[in-house]
């Protein structure tokens, strides 16, 4: 007695919606932030120390692992910031139609961007990093 | 009938049961942490801007000045406390084995209390010497 019942949609050939794919990114931008903050904790415990233990801080800030990880932070940062204003927004009850979700996703999206680009400038201003 | 009495109140009973008005707790301090986070976040992306350059002596006299001690203390409080409520519900959206579950709730619990304390003790040896 097999009943055909229709079936959810498949991940595999489901076409992925910004809402979800942003969704998604705020949990993961989240979860890095969560680790990558332990590197301001470093920073701040060699700060106490001493300057030979700043040094190393700030020499594994300016390698290029570093530099990769700082990057990453500072884009996660940005929309984990952007999207939080945006489901602070939700959370009071605004822009829930469709049309108004899509266009603040991709405000998100670029703002951002924007953000992480003036951070960089900002430092690249300064002189470059490290 | 049941052989012993049962001596609970129904207020008693409805505590630990139902929502009794805690049950919004998680979500409504996850969004006062958010909340407060902006402001935070935004001064600590200024502060370590002008870290980038600074050299040993200077990094710390940015740290030293009593306005930024308070303000990265409030910083790392608010963001440690707001990433465990968030890695929490991760966890519990991922992580289906009974006790896998718990060591890993506490993990990040303790884990992330120990970054904000040591933190603290940091910022407070430069603020205060």
């Amino acid at each position: 007695m097999a009943v055909v019942r229709p079936t959810s949609p498949h991940l595999g050939i489901y076409r992925w919606p910004l809402a979800m794919a942003l969704s998604i990114v705020h949990r993961v931008t989240g979860i890095a932030l969560a680790v990558g903050t332990l590197l301001l904790v470093w920073l701040l415990l060699a700060l106490s120390n001493g300057p030979e233990a700043y040094a190393s801080v700030r020499a594994f800030c300016g390698s290029w692992l570093g530099l990769i990880l700082l990057f990453g932070w500072s884009w996660a940062l940005a929309f984990h910031l952007t999207n939080g204003v945006r489901h602070l927004f939700w959370d009071a009850g605004k822009g829930y139609s469709i049309a108004q979700a899509r266009n603040s996703g991709i405000a998100v999206v670029v703002f951002s961007l924007v953000l992480t680009g003036l951070i960089w400038a900002c430092v690249y201003a300064q002189g470059g990093a490290a | 009938m049941s052989a012993t009495p049962d001596f609970q109140t129904p207020l008693k009973r409805v505590k630990g049961l139902g929502s009794a008005k805690s049950g919004t707790h998680h979500f409504i301090v996850q969004r006062v942490t958010a909340l407060a986070l902006i402001p935070l976040v935004i001064w600590t992306i200024f502060l370590a801007l002008a870290l980038v350059h600074a050299d040993y002596a200077h990094a710390r006299a940015l740290v030293h000045h009593p306005f930024a001690a308070v303000w990265l203390i409030a910083f790392v409080v608010t963001g440690f406390w707001h990433a465990q409520l968030g890695l929490q519900v991760v966890i519990e959206d991922y992580v289906h084995t009974k006790w896998l579950e718990i060591v890993s709730q506490l993990a990040v619990k303790f884990f992330f209390f120990v970054a904000a304390l040591i933190a603290i003790v940091a910022i407070a040896r430069i603020a205060l010497a």
